[in-house]
């Protein structure tokens, strides 16, 4: 999908509030940060394939059509990406993996304990780790203590069919096709994926997700941050 | 390399072996040599730095300085979804410790506007206890088991890249207490990725 014509479903958000509904997972979700270096896209926080460890994953300027935008994409060094871990359910990061440009390298920081908590970030520079920034050809993938690190261009992970919505909402449809179309197909975007070992975690929270009581939780989410 | 330099290196080598030694009551020595031990070692031309596999020596890196929130995610969707304008922005920059008491009375808004009909959904939540959850906007990871945002078991043990995160939505949202109302709203027909994901690192399809 252009990026013109997604700016023309917006044009349509005062129909309805729900126009808004799934441009992304949060991709323009906000006037202020739509479309700069720091627009989360997505994120994704998983056991790995090997269950010993968990993956996290930050896709950042969605939304690239394929060939010049999403070669030319690069991340920006002012801006941070901090995976943020909650482990006694206080809704405050207990550690954070941080992640910055500098050259052509990705940097990686932690999983350790934030100088500080809450809006304002410094970087956690004791163990210092990197991976080179991947092209669509050049796949590089860093391994060390246990971790890997990726960052570069990947296919957008996240799949809805947003026109066929936005029908809906704008009253000219009443259902969703089956199949339906995914507005987001053959789109890219900038990705960061870290690999750990839940080792490197001390234990989480039960009583955290009503739905599995007994099975300790993490709180985890992903921030943006830029330099000032 | 001159004498008194590998002497040096001798020293340090020693030092390290000391330190692995004195530290170490049990058979664990360290046997993974790594760009960020401390120790100068493998193929490396000083401290953690050099050789093929770290960073060049004398690379002199600026990480300093203060960087300010401008946008964060934990669940997907809340803030498009439940946003409301003129709040959007304010989101984006308030800790989840503060979001209940900043958005919950707002989300509820927006959730009985988006669903009038709205009394409990298949997860057996009430729109204040709904609300009240996603309000709260992080991604609960399990530290073991099954990690999916939904699979008809799990629940909200964190997200994979296959899960179907718009259509659970949807039906939480439009499917009512038994999951069965407005079916016509509940599943948008795209059940997965348009690209395979891997079950390896990096996982992500490559880019079209």
């Amino acid at each position: 999908m252009k990026k013109s014509k997604l700016i023309g479903v917006f044009g349509g958000v005062g129909l309805a509030a729900l126009s808004f509904l799934f441009i992304s997972a949060d991709h323009l979700d906000a006037p202020s940060i739509s479309g700069t270096t720091a627009d989360i896209a997505d994120f994704f926080a998983f056991q790995g394939e090997n269950q010993d460890n968990f993956v996290f994953v930050a896709n950042i300027q969605g939304l690239l059509p394929p060939g010049q935008p999403t070669t030319q994409a690069e991340f920006d060094e002012s801006v941070l990406l901090e995976f943020n871990i909650d482990t006694n359910n206080d809704l405050k990061e207990d550690l954070v993996i941080q992640a910055i440009k500098r050259g052509d390298s990705m940097y990686f920081f932690g999983p350790s304990a934030p100088a500080m908590q809450g809006l304002e970030s410094t970087i956690v520079t004791s163990t210092r780790r990197s991976v080179k920034i991947s092209t669509k050809d050049d796949i590089q993938i860093t391994e060390e203590d246990g971790m890997k690190f990726f960052a570069g261009p990947r296919e957008d992970p996240f799949f809805f069919d947003l026109n066929k919505y936005n029908e809906i909402i704008d009253g000219t449809a009443t259902a969703f096709d089956d199949p339906g179309t995914d507005t987001f197909a053959e789109t890219n975007l900038l990705s960061v994926v870290v690999e750990f070992p839940k080792s490197m975690l001390p234990s989480g929270t039960t009583g955290v997700n009503p739905f599995a009581p007994s099975t300790p939780m993490y709180n985890v989410w992903v921030e943006a941050k830029r330099k000032q | 390399m001159k004498l008194y330099k590998l002497k040096t290196l001798f020293a340090v080598v020693l030092t390290a072996l000391l330190f692995v030694q004195c530290e170490n009551d049990d058979d664990n020595v360290i046997t993974q040599i790594t760009c960020s031990d401390g120790i100068m070692n493998g193929e490396e031309t000083d401290v953690d730095c050099g050789g093929p596999d770290c960073e060049p020596c004398g690379e002199t890196l600026d990480f300093s300085g203060t960087y300010v929130q401008e946008d964060q995610m934990g669940r997907p969707g809340i803030n498009i979804i439940f946003g409301t304008e003129g709040f959007k922005d304010a989101y984006n920059v308030t800790v989840p410790s503060e979001m209940q008491a900043a958005f919950q009375d707002k989300f509820e808004e927006k959730l009985l506007t988006v669903n009038p009909a709205y009394t409990t959904n298949i997860l057996g939540l009430d729109a204040e206890e709904y609300t009240t959850l996603l309000s709260k906007d992080v991604l609960w990871l399990a530290q073991t088991g099954a990690t999916t945002y939904s699979n008809g078991t799990e629940i909200l043990t964190g997200r994979a890249l296959t899960d179907d995160v718009a259509d659970a939505s949807l039906l939480w949202i439009f499917g009512g207490a038994d999951g069965l109302e407005n079916p016509e709203l509940t599943n948008d027909g795209v059940p997965a990725n348009d690209a395979t994901f891997s079950t390896s690192f990096p996982y992500l399809a490559e880019p079209f």
